[in-house]
């Protein structure tokens, strides 16, 4: 086992007690980022220039990790995986990668990404694909597609991400690791790129709950730049990590995770379904209670396009700045108008072209009342359904999606027919900004399939746990991927 | 003229903080273009609006001016449109629930008094500022993300005088209130002027013309004079149907409007709600301790000048014309001067010598406690006016308190009669020197006046001394 597939506490045992330097951990970092690269592209910048930690008391002082492109690095290249943003070097860090310099950590990369952290496959970057490194034919999901191969091919133990719809739990999932999403407002979004600014959300992709704990711990917390942001004085993720699941209330919902939903159901979904009820079972078994509830069917099935009218016109709003005007490319034209025509036309790809449009269209003064408005009052609907369900459980569980990673030919993947309620199902705590975390939870045909579980909002301490508890009942944890073709 | 004019305004003033509504760079004019600029104001990737409390505090204190409705929480609402003057594209403004709605105020225009009404006033940020030269155009985004106030009234004025009147009371509002310069030479104040024209009988108003950016109250005035002519003209010839719903431009050169772009053509804004900045109660504790900050205001102090302290009409207002001269006022009749007194000396006395040095009141050595102290002395007969009048003048010359002036000792001799004595006595003594003097040795007028210096320690009046040396010494 190489150092950089091991968890940060391990990592930090090293480190004091002098059996590995902090050079050692960044070259082998920038090594395998390198080796990475080559095999699944999953990076846009390397930082070969990136100078050795130091070791100090801190946690993560001296442990490299790696940045999704839509966090600004100072002196860095940031594109947001946006060819309008190819030359984008910004002077200032994000609010987080500012903290965890504080802690000592040493950002050796940064990722590729869906351009703008819009899409959900990990494709439409201007890098292109990320690939699996599972299986190197299929995707990652998106948009933190780089994070999450990085971390779960063993490049270091972290790495950052942002969750819009599902950004960071649906990647987990696909790749096999702990994908952490806090509760909105935890970690200030000063200097990450927007998208839909009511649900972007910055978090961490890891290989274990409590590295998840740590690294949220070191990034969290009021930041004077971000208004959205609140006290976390008082939240100490790490230390409250017991695993102790006595007198906790858990709940599925029955509409998304029976199987009885589902006629026709394809072999991969019966088993992905099966593992998450044995995964049910083995709680239960382990004493802790998980009750099956009942959801309006309408309401999830209204998530995805919800999500998309929302989505889509803050993106075109937040969108609005990239003109090449400042920063990028500079488009040709005659006027002001025809220079920012020329660069957004030529620059930004077709999804992100895309949901301009639609987003524009649902703002339209005439169309805003029966889509973004009618949209939003959805969206609140759905949140207090969910806020009912927290009345009387401590968390919401699920499967991630609705199986392992898709092929990035999505011809070679089975499709049953009604499955979209639960592919897009985690969105649902994007929505009301509930912090929400991807374990794996098992293999289904080789590949790793994850488990999601929701909380009440604020309440990260107590979903961390349950998620801790729940690992440690499994044997997931710190798995690096493997080629299984 | 035939006729209605129906007018009304939109004005734009830039508040006076620190740093700027929505971001930490300094909120100030420069010389120096994007020198107080941040990446927010830049519109960076990723950077996020901070709202600003004390630009939330003056937006209320102006809606409560403008006795608005005021709304339970501050709401941003996002504004799109895309223009080099905007890096982000957003302006962050108030379109679903302004800070203050439904208000009115009274003004005076020529010497009348009446209500205009408000439509609403709303907290929004700045542009940047751009100058366009023949084939490039420079961007300067020291004003980018300022906070702005803009205030819209209903229409509701009917004539270019009536307009400009709103505009310099509500000028003069934001000075007392200290929520702005209100320097339109500096850009801080912009206006939008609607103007329509309909028959006097008429019930409903006409064709609506709105002319952007109109930034002095000189071209307010121009442009609603030129466009309800412009209008008038066509509806006299018969041709009212050329006047169409659309944006037009002042163009100051040649004193005429002209068209920007057509109703048809409008921007669709998109507003929605901006999810970065929460709702932001405004607590009745928080609104009642801005409402007790708010001063008297300039109307309603002349009213009791003219009314309460028997000024005339013309004195009251140039007392009220700065709120500091006005305050000084105060604070001379709270000291217990008669207000017709400290009213001359004020705008004879003490403006003059404002205007000759350039200062403010507020830089004037001479403070109400010493116009007090030498009215006082005036009062009880230490001094005579006249003196009262030099010593004000050495107060002001070498920065002392008027004690120093007037006190038993030090009192200046300007008694004829007793400086006469004195220099009878001087002359008696120095027979030769007048001899001399007399026959021509001018340079000995000195001598006399020093004789005259020294037997009174100085204390005699200079000017009198001279005056009287010339009359006994026969020239």
């Amino acid at each position: 086992m190489t150092y950089m597939e091991k968890s940060v506490e391990e990592l930090h045992e090293l480190l004091i007690t002098g059996a590995v330097t902090p050079k050692e951990l960044l070259e082998e970092a920038l090594q395998k980022s390198h080796e990475i690269q080559e095999k699944y592209n999953a990076f846009i910048t390397i930082v070969d220039q990136a100078e050795a930690g130091e070791v100090s008391e801190h946690v993560l002082s001296a442990i490299p990790y790696g940045a999704e492109d839509l966090y600004s690095t100072k002196g860095i290249l940031t594109t947001g995986g946006s060819e309008a943003l190819c030359d984008y070097v910004p002077f200032f860090h994000a609010a987080a990668v500012d903290r965890l310099e504080e802690a000592g950590a040493v950002l050796a990369g940064k990722t590729a990404m869906d351009e703008f952290g819009i899409g959900t496959t990990g494709t439409t970057g201007y890098t292109g694909e990320v690939r699996n490194p599972w299986d190197s034919s299929r995707i990652c999901a998106g948009s933190g597609a780089g994070s999450a191969c990085a971390v779960a091919a063993g490049v270091y133990p972290f790495a950052l991400g942002t969750d819009t719809g599902d950004s960071i739990r649906k990647p987990a999932a696909y790749c096999g690791i702990v994908g952490y999403k806090p509760t909105y407002g935890m970690i200030s979004r000063h200097g990450v790129f927007a998208g839909v600014s009511s649900m972007d959300h910055c978090g961490v992709f890891t290989r274990s709950v409590a590295d998840a704990a740590i690294v949220v711990d070191a990034m969290k917390g009021t930041d004077i730049d971000d208004m959205t942001t609140w006290d976390t004085s008082d939240v100490h993720l790490r230390d409250a990590l017991t695993g102790d699941l006595k007198g906790k209330k858990l709940c599925y919902v029955k509409e998304l995770c029976d199987i009885a939903n589902y006629p026709g159901a394809d072999e991969q979904l019966k088993a992905h379904l099966a593992n998450f009820m044995e995964k049910v079972e083995m709680l239960r078994a382990q004493g802790v209670q998980v009750d099956e509830v009942s959801v309006d069917r309408a309401l999830l099935e209204a998530v995805p396009s919800v999500y998309l009218v929302i989505g889509a016109a803050e993106i075109s709003s937040n969108l609005g700045g990239i003109t090449g005007l400042i920063f990028g490319p500079r488009g040709e034209g005659r006027s002001w108008a025809e220079l920012m025509k020329d660069y957004r036309t030529k620059h930004f790809g077709s999804l992100t072209q895309r949901k301009l449009v639609v987003g524009s269209y649902v703002l339209q003064d005439e169309n805003q009342e029966r889509y973004f408005r009618k949209a939003q009052r959805a969206r609140r609907v759905i949140v207090d359904t969910w806020k009912e369900l927290f009345r009387s459980y401590d968390a919401v569980i699920q499967p991630a999606g609705t199986g392992p990673a898709k092929h990035s030919d999505s011809a070679l993947d089975p499709h049953t027919e009604g499955t979209e309620a639960l592919e897009d199902a985690m969105l649902i705590g994007s929505f009301g900004g509930f912090p929400s975390i991807t374990i794996p939870d098992g293999f289904v045909e080789g590949l790793p399939v994850g488990m999601n579980i929701t909380g009440r909002i604020y309440e990260d301490e107590d979903l961390l746990n349950i998620a801790y508890g729940i690992e440690g009942m499994m044997d997931y944890k710190g798995r690096i991927a493997r080629e299984v073709k | 003229m035939k006729y209605k004019a129906v007018i009304g305004l939109e004005m734009h003033c830039e508040l006076k903080s620190n740093s700027k509504v929505f971001s930490r760079s300094r909120n100030g004019y420069s010389k120096l273009p994007n020198s107080n600029v941040c990446p927010f104001d830049l519109g960076f990737p990723g950077t996020l609006p901070s709202l600003n409390k004390l630009s939330v505090k003056q937006a209320v204190m102006m809606s409560m001016v403008l006795n608005c409705k005021l709304p339970e929480y501050m709401l941003f609402d996002r504004k799109h449109y895309f223009y080099p003057d905007l890096p982000s594209s957003v302006q962050l403004t108030q379109n679903t629930l302004p800070v203050g709605t439904d208000g009115a105020i009274e003004i005076e225009c020529g010497g009348r008094r009446q209500t205009v009404y408000i439509h609403d006033i709303h907290l929004e940020d700045d542009a940047a500022a751009m100058e366009h030269f023949e084939d490039t155009s420079v961007i300067d985004y020291n004003r980018s993300a300022a906070p702005l106030l803009e205030l819209v009234t209903q229409p509701c004025l009917h004539s270019a005088e009536e307009a400009v009147a709103f505009l310099e009371h509500m000028r003069s509002a934001y000075k007392y209130c200290g929520t702005s310069e209100a320097d339109t030479s500096k850009g801080q104040i912009r206006c939008d002027v609607n103007v329509s024209i309909m028959d006097e009988d008429a019930s409903e108003f006409g064709t609506r013309v709105e002319i952007k950016n109109v930034n002095s109250f000189g071209n307010v005035y121009d442009a609603i004079k030129y466009e309800v002519r412009r209008q008038s003209e066509l509806k006299a010839a018969g041709r009212y149907d050329e006047v169409v719903q659309e944006t037009r431009r002042y163009d100051e050169e040649s004193g005429t409007t002209q068209r920007m772009r057509s109703k048809e053509n409008a921007v669709d804004y998109k507003y929605f709600p901006d999810p970065n900045i929460p709702r932001y109660r405004l607590t009745p504790e928080w609104v009642e301790s801005i409402r007790k900050e708010i001063p008297r205001l300039a109307l309603e102090r002349k009213d009791l000048y003219t009314g309460n302290y028997g000024l005339s009409e013309y004195d009251a207002s140039i007392l009220v014309r700065e709120k500091e001269i006005s305050d000084y006022f105060e604070k001379c009749i709270e000291l217990g001067m008669d207000p017709k007194e400290a009213c001359n000396w004020i705008t004879v006395n003490i403006i003059a010598y404002m205007n000759k040095n350039e200062l403010t009141i507020d830089e004037v050595f001479l403070r109400p406690e010493h116009l007090y102290f030498i009215t006082e002395n005036v009062k009880k007969g230490t001094i005579s006016s006249k003196q009262a009048k030099e010593v004000f003048f050495k107060v002001l010359e070498e920065k002392k308190e008027p004690s120093a002036f007037i006190s038993k000792e030090n009192a200046q001799i300007s008694d004829e009669g007793e400086l006469e004595g004195i220099i009878d006595g001087i002359l008696a003594a120095n027979p030769g020197e007048v001899e001399k003097f007399q026959a021509g040795k001018d340079k000995l007028f000195e001598f006399f006046v020093g004789q005259v210096m020294r037997q009174t320690r100085g204390k005699a009046n200079p000017i009198l001394t001279k005056e009287l040396l010339h009359r006994k010494l026969g020239r």
